[in-house]
């Protein structure tokens, strides 16, 4: 599986959107530092567009690198290697490379402006963990996708879908709800509903960690209240996990399955 | 070596395999042949696992190759279409495989037989047919594997190719392999094969030595008697001489 891996990460590190990607966060992060001023406010606008834009990036390479190395993968299965390792390997070396472009791309400007040494180390690394968590989420989708569509439009816009919904429509139907029932106490519901979307689970971590949950009103307090706490970080964590898991275990599921 | 028993694969609605019952007891070359759509392509990727078995099993040296995949140490394959990472040059395709195969391969013999020096450092991509043809010869030949499949393995080859291809054929029959080939070249099969397997719509409908094939139509060659069987197949050709034209059409490939 490593061997996979190796070569999909030599054969991802050939093209050149993987640097434009890095790049990219290279010049964001460098410009909301030194030109907007302040590292808690280059945190806060870094997360906003982290959120949607791993996610996107994440879902647009995973679907286009397994349906680019179809060649490379049907080579590999006539190989003594089992079916799980060829998927896998593959899987990780496009997360990997991501988390390398994210965290090359972000850490070298906030290194160099000097993170290290101020308070705001932590909401850091959280925003970064974030980021991380959500490369790996959704690549594995796209790859669970796209490994289940062999039609590539097919399976290009599900893929795109899945991610509008989770980082779009999600929110407008979870904003629907909390003012169609604001007469009932909806801080339950409020929790157990951002479980449901990696991408709100993030926001609310990041949130959480940087004190402004107050600007959520009193379910932003029952909320503080749950993952302010070392169980709540703990759970959350957790869960953002199992979103990790519950594709790559599909991956696996079809993989063994498919004819090729 | 190879016991395959009551295979049946389809793809969607597609009944492939109604049913397939062979065993490769003996080393020698075996060919596998039948009309397009008959499952001869089916019928090896079952063998290697690339498509799952609907019914019945495949067993591999007496065990049953369902989830396994060791057992593909001992298989070389050609894949009917040579489809490569087109990034890679042709050096470097070479090396990964051998790494992710490991294993001590020989591949340079296989490049001198076919000429392919001059394009080593070339991107895969770039190459003509043929060449990629060879390339995947290589690769596929370049281990010492007890069981060699190939699938069309003439396909895009020059004259002076496809003779080294039969001598080299020749040799690894000699060192006591299983050499399965599926092609559309008749004299290709009356040259080198030990044994016919034709396949028709999913069944094996004949199995047998080249004479006993060709004593069992009433045929003088191959062509005639593959013409027979498919007239004798209610595929819908006359028996007025038809036939024959229809087979040769058939197996030489649309």
């Amino acid at each position: 599986m490593f061997k996979i891996l190796k070569y999909s990460f030599y054969d991802l590190t050939r093209s050149r959107w993987l640097y434009i990607y890095g790049a990219f966060y290279l010049l964001l992060s460098a410009s909301l530092l030194w030109l907007g001023g302040g590292l808690s406010k280059a945190i806060i606008s870094l997360m906003n567009i982290i959120l949607v834009l791993v996610p996107l990036i994440a879902t647009m390479f995973g679907v286009m690198y397994y349906y680019n190395s179809r060649e490379f993968t049907e080579l590999l299965l006539a190989q003594p290697i089992r079916r799980s390792h060829i998927f896998f390997g593959q899987y990780l070396g496009v997360a990997c490379s991501l988390a390398i472009s994210l965290l090359l791309g972000v850490g070298l400007p906030f290194v160099l402006y000097g993170i290290f040494s101020s308070s705001e180390i932590w909401n850091f690394s959280i925003l970064l963990l974030v980021g991380l968590f959500l490369s790996f989420i959704f690549s594995a989708i796209a790859f669970f996708i796209a490994l289940r569509n062999e039609n590539r439009i097919k399976g290009f816009g599900l893929a795109i879908l899945v991610w509008l919904f989770f980082a779009v429509i999600y929110d407008g139907l979870f904003l629907l709800a909390l003012s169609m029932f604001s007469d009932y106490p909806l801080e339950r519901f409020a929790i157990g509903a951002s479980l449901f979307n990696p991408i709100d689970l993030s926001r609310i971590l990041i949130l959480l960690k940087l004190d402004i949950s107050a600007l959520m009103g009193y379910t932003g307090a029952v909320i503080q209240n749950f993952m302010g706490t070392v169980l709540g970080m703990a759970c959350s964590l957790g869960v953002l996990l199992l979103w990790v898991a519950l594709p790559a275990w599909g991956i696996k599921r079809v993989a063994v399955r498919k004819d090729f | 070596m190879i016991t395959i028993e009551n295979l049946h694969k389809s793809f969607g609605k597609q009944e492939v395999l109604k049913g397939v019952s062979l065993k490769f007891q003996s080393p020698g070359i075996t060919a596998i042949l039948g009309p397009n759509g008959s499952g001869k392509t089916t019928l090896i990727k079952s063998i290697l696992g690339m498509a799952l078995p609907g019914q019945g099993t495949i067993r591999f040296q007496g065990q049953d190759i369902k989830g396994g995949w060791a057992y593909r140490r001992q298989i070389d394959y050609l894949p009917q279409i040579a489809r490569f990472p087109e990034n890679l040059t042709v050096q470097e395709l070479l090396r990964m495989i051998q790494d992710l195969r490991g294993g001590q391969p020989d591949a340079e013999p296989l490049i001198r037989l076919f000429a392919l020096q001059p394009h080593l450092g070339n991107r895969l991509g770039n190459l003509s047919g043929g060449t990629r043809q060879k390339v995947n010869l290589v690769l596929a030949m370049m281990y010492d594997s007890p069981v060699l499949i190939l699938d069309e393995p003439t396909s895009g080859l020059d004259p002076v190719a496809t003779q080294r291809l039969k001598e080299l054929l020749r040799q690894e029959k000699e060192k006591g392999k299983y050499i399965l080939v599926t092609t559309h070249i008749m004299s290709f099969v009356e040259e080198m094969a030990d044994e016919v397997v034709f396949l028709l719509e999913g069944h094996v409908h004949f199995r047998g030595g080249l004479q006993e094939l060709k004593e069992k139509y009433g045929a003088s060659s191959l062509e005639r008697a593959i013409a027979r069987i498919l007239e004798e197949g209610e595929l819908g050709f006359s028996s007025n001489g038809h036939g024959e034209k229809a087979a040769q059409l058939v197996l030489r490939g649309a």
